[in-house]
């Protein structure tokens, strides 16, 4: 019995130590299992799993660089960055957003403007979190909110760059403005591949220079590696790319002149461009009325947006480059010009102006009643006979005109570095065809060629295009592209890049015409009988001019126009063309007054204050108001 | 009483008598590991490394005491402490706290007490005592019985809910029934059952658990939620590579992407800053402790102390293969810390209490006749 108890635990042990065996043999297949896993880890997919632990705790956090200066010729700003706090909400941060600007308006002026354009850039922009309710705070007003600022989670005052329009509205439209980057400016960046220079940048470019050259001023986007923990807080620096500010741009426009223009325009709408003939380069481009484009900077407020986009005044439109006026009598000096190379006219012939020209069964009337008796063509430009040139249109036909005037850059866009420019209409057979879908309307009337003789009809052109035109005459038919920006210029080295003159093209005219026409020009400011004359009386330089007057009513015929009984909105435009000097022209320009009246009247005492300005530095006496109705003007126009 | 019976030698002596040597340097050797570790992972807490060394020295404490006590003692102790931890186990289910979303603390008057923890001690020693007290005559039935011994305090702690504590008596309950001799066909059958089983089981889990089990299959489905412990703590092994990237230098740890790093997942931290020559090593250490453990088992007097010290040491294997297995991201995600390098007042205990348990055992190989 003991014995075979004995034997019986024997046997247990025995099988007792096999398990363990068993077990033993488990423990080690299962630690080897393990190992496998970590050599697989963290040998075989080792690198991997480095690059995942530096992805994680490497973050790239952009700076943005401060964008260039806008200066004008002579180092005037037209745009500068100007710090200031904003007060900024997150919107993830934040519960009951109402309540809190509520609140915060007990601490910080929150206006009714301030609620609805922040509520705008709310549907605006969703890339970033962190919106501005209030900006350009008062030192005042920072003090007040840091020290209550335990009591706004999510609401934090930032230092930052502003935008800063210092001219007000002084060539706004040249300027432009920079404003919030929305979600198509977004996807435009994308498109472009530069979205990753813009990470950090709030602002771009909307209008003007600002829009066009936003490569330049924007600069290029620091960035800093910084150690994060798994909250994202930063831990370290461990590298910092300083960012590249953006070039200075300055402007071959004289801010001085461009005031000078502005002011003469009195109030009136209109636009004025001013070039340099023999390079291109813009002094001034002016649209009346402007508008300030420090309300767009940091997103404009529904109210201001709606009084800007629905102001009859339209302040918004540039209409120096996308305005489309018919050029009136301004073009007649290029027709001239045309007949000439054509042979179609000698400067010496002469035709006979009983006050209206018969075509068919129509009667297209002069403005000078009686006419302008025995008319040649220098007598034609001075005095802006009508019938001279309703005869001469007709006898050069359409398409002539047409590709006489195309060189000019009539109906074309001169390439001026500004977005948004207006093509224009020049008209021509062909363009009807493309213009027209109906038949009847596509075909081209003998009777429409010589309403363009006067610049009437379908003739649309930009105070650009005007300006170019008569700067690539005044430059013996050289023109050279228009351009706003005379050098770029990188702020910390210096270095300059000057947009070298563009020579677009070189009319193959003959000097004497191009004289003549240059002579008959001189004639209309200086000649007793010229429609400039009045304007340009006691001028100390000489200079050739151009009236010109764009119908906007269509008058029936043998209607008198009565400037008195017209609404002031269905008034004539008043146009004006001029270069000066004579010889080796300085500055050649083209004025449009909205509703003005006759060329001579409000047009060319504006050209008169230009160019006493820009030759001479003389200063306009009084601002150029209105002329009054009871003063005699020659309307020869 | 004899001279220099006070001298400093004789207390050392008496201090370390029964303390089997080998065991305690492989434990100790691990408990610096955990320390070291601690240190780097807890670098913004720095208090946890001395409450951790005083939860050291409790538990040394409490190894100590349980070295001096022998075997037929823990044996007449074995009913009463299995039954005391189930009327606990009964009462958390009933009048337990509520910590983190799980019932698991139970308010005894001035202290309150974690009934489970007990449990990784009792089922053992209830186990091994059953068994041994029908050596000789064990039945089909008799496992059968075992079985509803393990499954009610399991199932008890599994509805705290606590899945890594169930699991880890589930496999010391386990453990013994396996040392004891059930048959290999029983056994084949009871795996067939349980696969069987899973299902309704599956339907017993709380969303939760259900959860860790999915993202285990896949952790990339819900990067930032279930799957986010895994991937993180897979990212700093991985990036470990052979050498590690140096204590203190581990940036997955000390940029807080691992959560639970000075717990559950302090392998993660250890295995990053150690890399694969710190992991081979950690495995040693534990393969040669359950290497000395079963060495004990092999030669343990009586029946109750073979199953008993067979159990203890194959549950420390549970502990560190689940563990590591979780972190390196082949196991799902239970609450099982690493043994005697996870921070953790309690858990040490209960583990320091198991080695002193294979020290009384290893110490009294003939106070037992049979």
């Amino acid at each position: 019995m003991r014995l075979a108890e004995l034997k019986n635990h024997e046997r247990e042990l025995r099988r007792f130590r096999v398990r363990v065996g068993i077990a033993g043999i488990a423990v080690l297949v299962a630690f080897g299992l393990l190992l496998a896993r970590m050599i697989y880890l963290q040998v075989l997919q080792h690198d991997y799993y480095q690059t995942k632990a530096e992805d994680n705790r490497i973050t790239i956090v952009p700076i943005p660089p401060n964008r260039g200066l806008i200066l004008d010729r002579n180092g005037e700003v037209l745009s500068r960055n100007d710090s200031g706090y904003t007060l900024e909400i997150s919107l993830s941060k934040v519960q009951n957003l109402e309540q809190t600007i509520d609140r915060l308006s007990g601490l910080v002026e929150i206006g009714p403007r301030d609620r609805s354009r922040f509520k705008k850039l709310m549907s605006e922009t969703r890339r970033s979190d962190s919106l501005p309710i209030r900006t350009r705070l008062t030192d005042e007003e920072v003090a007040r909110f840091a020290a209550n600022r335990f009591r706004f989670p999510g609401v934090e005052i930032k230092a930052r760059l502003f935008r800063y329009y210092p001219q007000g509205e002084s060539a706004s439209h040249v300027i432009g403005y920079i404003g919030r980057i929305n979600e198509q400016d977004q996807e435009r960046l994308e498109e472009l591949g530069v979205e990753a220079n813009y990470r950090g940048t709030d602002t771009i470019g909307r209008r003007g220079i600002e829009a066009s050259y936003q490569q330049d001023l924007h600069g290029t986007t620091g960035f800093e590696q910084l150690e994060i923990d798994a909250a994202g807080r930063g831990i370290r620096v461990l590298s910092r790319t300083a960012p590249q500010p953006g070039d200075d741009v300055s402007l071959a426009l004289d801010i001085r002149l461009q005031k000078v223009a502005e002011q003469a325009f009195g109030g009136r709408r209109g636009a004025l461009v001013a070039i340099e003939p023999s390079t291109g380069a813009v002094l001034a481009l002016v649209s009346e009325p402007g508008f300030d484009p420090n309300l767009f900077v940091d997103g404009i407020d529904p109210q201001s947006w709606d009084s800007l986009n629905d102001s009859p005044d339209r302040p918004l439109n540039d209409r120096a480059i996308a305005g489309l006026y018919p050029p009136g009598s301004t073009l007649k000096p290029y027709l001239a010009l045309a007949a000439l190379e054509l042979g179609k006219r000698t400067p010496k012939s002469t035709i006979r102006d009983p006050g209206y020209f018969v075509f068919g069964d129509r009667r297209f009337r002069d403005d000078k009643v009686g006419g302008h008796g025995v008319v040649d063509m220098y007598k034609s430009i001075v005095e802006s006979c009508d019938t001279y040139y309703y005869m001469l249109a007709n006898d050069l036909g359409i398409d002539a005109i047409a590709r006489s005037l195309e060189p000019f850059g009539f109906g074309s866009r001169t390439g001026i570095d500004l977005d948004g420019e207006a093509t224009g209409v020049l008209p021509s057979p062909e363009w009807k065809r493309k213009r027209f879908a109906r038949r009847d309307q596509q075909k081209w009337y003998p009777g429409e060629t010589i309403s363009i003789g006067i610049g009437q009809g379908y003739n649309a052109y930009t105070p650009m295009q005007l300006a170019l035109a008569v700067a690539t005459l005044a430059n013996g038919g050289a023109m050279y592209r228009p351009h706003l920006v005379d050098h770029i210029e990188n702020p910390r080295t210096g270095e300059r890049r000057y947009i070298q003159p563009h020579l677009e093209r070189r009319l193959p005219l003959n000097e004497a015409n191009l004289e003549f026409i240059k002579r008959a020009m001189a004639g209309v400011n200086r000649e007793q009988d010229g429609t400039g004359a009045r304007a340009f009386a006691g001028a100390q330089y000489t200079s050739g001019g151009k009236t010109g007057t764009a119908q906007v009513v269509a008058l029936k015929q043998n209607e008198k126009y009565d400037e008195k009984n017209v609404a002031e909105r269905h008034r004539d435009h008043s146009l004006f063309i001029a270069f000066a000097p004579l010889d080796s022209p300085k500055i050649a320009l083209a004025v449009v007054v909205e509703n003005g009246g006759f060329g001579a009247r409000a047009a060319a005492p504006i050209a008169r204050t230009v160019l006493d300005y820009y030759l001479l530095g003389k200063l306009p006496d009084k601002p150029n108001g209105p002329v009054r109705e009871d003063e005699s003007v020659k309307e020869g126009d | 009483m004899a001279p220099g019976a006070f001298s400093p030698r004789r207390i050392a002596e008496r201090l370390f008598a029964g303390l089997d040597a080998p065991l305690l340097t492989i434990v100790l050797l691990l408990a610096g590991i955990g320390l070291a570790t601690l240190f780097s992972a807890s670098y913004d807490t720095p208090s946890r490394v001395t409450a951790q060394l005083a939860n050291l020295a409790v538990a040394l404490a409490a190894m100590w005491i349980a070295a001096q006590i022998p075997p037929q003692t823990m044996m007449r102790y074995a009913v009463p402490a299995y039954l005391v931890g189930l009327a606990l186990l009964v009462g958390v289910a009933l009048f337990g706290e509520v910590v983190n979303g799980a019932r698991r603390w139970l308010h005894l008057g001035v202290t309150r007490v974690q009934p489970s923890e007990m449990m990784k001690i009792a089922m053992p020693l209830m186990l091994a005592w059953y068994f041994d007290r029908y050596e000789a005559t064990l039945r089909l039935r008799d496992f059968a019985l075992a079985g509803l011994l393990l499954a009610v305090p399991v199932l008890l702690v599994a509805r705290q809910p606590d899945l890594g504590t169930a699991l880890l008596v589930a496999a010391a309950g386990f453990y013994v029934i396996f040392f004891a001799g059930i048959g290999w066909k029983v056994l084949a059958s009871l795996a067939i059952l349980a696969i069987g089983s899973a299902l309704p089981l599956w339907g017993m889990l709380h969303e939760y658990q259900r959860k860790r089990i999915l993202t285990l299959l896949d952790p990339t489905q819900d990067p930032l939620g279930a799957g986010y412990h895994i991937i993180q703590s897979t990212i700093a092994v991985g990036s470990g590579g052979i050498a590690g990237k140096g204590w203190l230098h581990g940036t997955q740890a000390h940029l807080e992407f691992i959560p639970e790093r000075s717990t559950d997942f302090i392998f993660a931290v250890f295995s990053e800053e150690f890399g694969l020559i710190g992991n081979c090593v950690l495995l040693l250490l534990y393969s040669l402790l359950i290497a000395r453990g079963l060495m004990i088992a092999a030669n343990a007097p009586t029946f109750f102390a073979r199953l008993l010290a067979g159990s203890i040491t194959l549950t420390y294997f549970t502990y560190a293969f689940v563990n590591m297995g979780m972190v390196s991201g082949i196991l799902p995600v239970v609450g099982v810390p690493l043994p005697f390098v996870s921070y953790g007042g309690t858990a040490l205990a209960t583990l320091f209490i198991g080695v002193g348990i294979l020290m009384s055992i290893q110490r009294h190989p003939k106070l037992i006749q049979t």
